[in-house]
């Protein structure tokens, strides 16, 4: 076990390194640079010179080989330099946005699982009731609509029933989590009901697949009541599958977000996304990745943490 | 295992006789058994007449300005109503179905079907390769599906085609995950080997022998792809990098003016994001009703 632990804690390294470079390579075949687009308005005012020297300011001229090693060198010491555009450290840019996607993760998953859980095990219970079909429908609908257009008809619906609109402007929890609740919630609803879906139809097939198994007849026959058996023998076994898809889901949400924030106005990490690639900015544009991909490679290495932890025939050696 | 039934190595490419009427048959039987896949079916097709028939199912040009006609309610002439250039939302939304079915179909089959390339050479080979393609997936599933997309159309510019390769790409480590994990079953099975002993290349016996025998797999992700490539697509559109204006495009169609005007005319916020919804929705009750049909295992005894 400890020798299947080891290996995948080190696979964990190539997977971040081939991200680094990917992002690399990737950004800058994008046309135009962070100088380039600066200038962009006076352009013809400002001779080449000025241009190589900014470029050179920023390390820009340097070959490619060498700019790619400086910043993976920083990285290793978790220091991701400064932004291209603004100028600000890497993580004054990030720190606040990272605070607010991630709450608006947090909530979508609270969201997800309070809806997910009973309605998979309800659905699975009733396999091909009328409560299957409505909750798989309601599922499959969730999956179908698009998170943003969602959010759409929440501002719509508070504005024509409520004459309300929920805060513009974002407020951080510590300062006033009502304030912050009013506002948030709304997108949290809007993601979380595509996030429940995925996690419904997960939990539904998981309960289907364990409620066949010997130790729930076992249990069954030895008299045990249905919520006994449910509580304990059943929801524990099918919760991994659902846990792995929730956690898998919860990391892409903190950057995946992109087109629900622009909705709601929200300056996340998505939106922040959209602005540094729009910039150029390569270093912020790195240093974001970098979070998000981060944040998925590690929550993956940990549920196989857990997996071979409970199923230990997962690290066996024959696999 | 029993090795008493051994495909003799072309059986599955030629169609026996009779080919058509057993289809028939199994879509029959499909109908039948999966009346919520049926639905999503019909769905899909009502949406291919649409996109086919546009021109003639639309009365206004999608594209022509009317400055007399803006913001109007729905009505007689316009049913949908107009959106704030005057354009008519109905006819709009007819167009906007081929621009759908475009990328969506585009992107799916192409990211699919690498994936799927890619997966099962990796399961053939093996070893070495295996291992280095592995790794290579891994890094790009590290991605957000729309990050990765919304990257590439930086670097490829918005047009539909690049826009089908921005979407593609994202795809193609999903579907090679899924599809190698059966083709590593089947790599086992007698007739691969009987292939490898009759000389055939690696290239013949990854593309004419393996490759057909995960076509299941290959049907269910292309189907789960359909939708997921709908909704980039209309996401990508609404953030203003995908189809760009005045092209008709239902993400596009939510974007700037429809949330601005949602109050007064709230028609042009809302139809665009219900076509959308049907037909991912359509897409995804049709791949599942086909997933389950394809699945032995998830059969209801």
């Amino acid at each position: 076990m400890w020798k299947y632990l080891v290996k995948r804690f080190l696979l964990m390294f190539p997977t971040l390194l081939g991200v680094a470079l990917l992002t690399f390579v990737l950004i800058r075949v994008i046309p135009g640079d962070v100088v380039e687009l600066r200038y962009a308005g006076d352009r013809g005012s400002v001779s080449q010179d000025v241009l190589e020297k900014e470029r050179a300011r920023f390390g820009l001229d340097q070959p490619l080989w060498r700019q790619f090693a400086t910043w993976v060198l920083g990285v290793a010491r978790l220091d991701f330099g400064e932004s291209m555009w603004t100028g600000a450290p890497i993580w004054q840019e990030i720190r606040l946005r990272f605070a607010l996607s991630l709450q608006v993760a947090i909530m979508a998953t609270l969201v997800a699982v309070v809806l997910a859980i009973p309605l998979g095990v309800l659905a699975a219970l009733k396999q091909d009731s009328w409560i299957d079909y409505a909750v798989r429908i309601f599922s499959i609908a969730g999956l179908a609509t698009p998170s943003f257009w969602l959010g759409i008809v929440f501002i719509l619906l508070l504005l024509v029933v409520f004459h309300w609109l929920p805060p513009m402007i974002y407020t951080p929890f510590w300062v006033s989590p009502w304030e912050n609740l009013k506002q948030l919630i709304w997108p949290a609803l809007a993601v979380g009901y595509r996030y429940s879906a995925v996690a419904t139809r997960m939990t539904r097939s998981a309960m289907l697949e364990v409620l066949r198994e010997d130790y729930i007849r076992t249990a069954r026959a030895k008299g045990l009541v249905q919520r006994l058996i449910l509580a304990r023998h059943a929801l524990k076994n099918a919760m991994l599958p659902v846990l792995t898809v929730v956690a898998l889901e919860f990391a892409f949400l903190i950057g995946g977000l992109v087109v629900t924030e622009q909705v709601f106005n929200l300056n996340g990490l998505g939106l922040l996304f959209v602005q540094a690639v729009a910039h150029r900015d390569y270093t912020l544009i790195q240093a974001l990745v970098m979070l998000v991909a981060g944040v998925f490679i590690v929550v993956n290495f940990l549920m196989d943490v857990g997996y071979a932890w409970i199923d230990p025939r997962i690290s066996s050696p024959d696999r | 295992m029993a090795v008493a039934r051994v495909p003799v190595p072309e059986a599955v490419e030629a169609a026996p006789p009779g080919a058509v009427a057993r289809w028939l048959a199994a879509t029959r039987e499909f109908c039948r058994a999966r009346t919520l896949g049926a639905v999503g079916a019909a769905v899909i097709v009502v949406m291919f007449a649409v996109a086919l028939l546009a021109p003639v199912l639309s009365s206004y040009d999608p594209e022509a300005v009317d400055f007399g006609a803006m913001l109007a309610r729905p009505s007689l002439a316009h049913w949908l109503g107009t959106d704030s250039f005057g354009r008519d939302v109905l006819s709009r939304l007819i167009f906007g179905s081929r621009t759908a079915l475009m990328v969506g179909f585009g992107a799916s089959v192409l990211g699919a079907t690498l994936g799927a390339i890619l997966g099962v050479g990796s399961a053939y080979f093996g070893g070495r390769v295996d291992l280095y393609l592995q790794r290579v997936m891994d890094v790009f599933l590290s991605f957000p599906l729309i990050v990765l997309a919304l990257a590439l159309v930086a670097i490829l510019g918005n047009s539909i085609p690049n826009l089908i390769m921005a979407i593609m790409v994202p795809m193609i480590p999903r579907s090679a995950l899924v599809i190698r994990s059966s083709a590593l079953a089947i790599r086992e099975m007698p007739f691969v080997d009987a292939a490898r002993a009759a000389g055939f290349g690696h290239a013949r016996i990854v593309l004419r022998h393996m490759l057909p025998n995960v076509m299941a797999p290959y049907l269910i992700m292309l189907t789960a792809f359909l939708g997921q490539a709908i909704l980039a697509e209309a996401s990508l559109s609404f953030l203003g990098l995908g189809v760009q204006e005045p092209t008709a495009a239902w993400g596009l169609m939510l974007r700037g003016a429809a949330v601005e005007f949602a109050e007064t005319a709230p028609w042009m916020a809302i139809f665009p994001g219900l076509a959308i919804s049907l037909s991912v929705f359509a897409f995804n009750l049709f791949g599942d009703s086909l997933r389950d049909a394809l699945d032995p295992r998830l059969r209801t005894q």
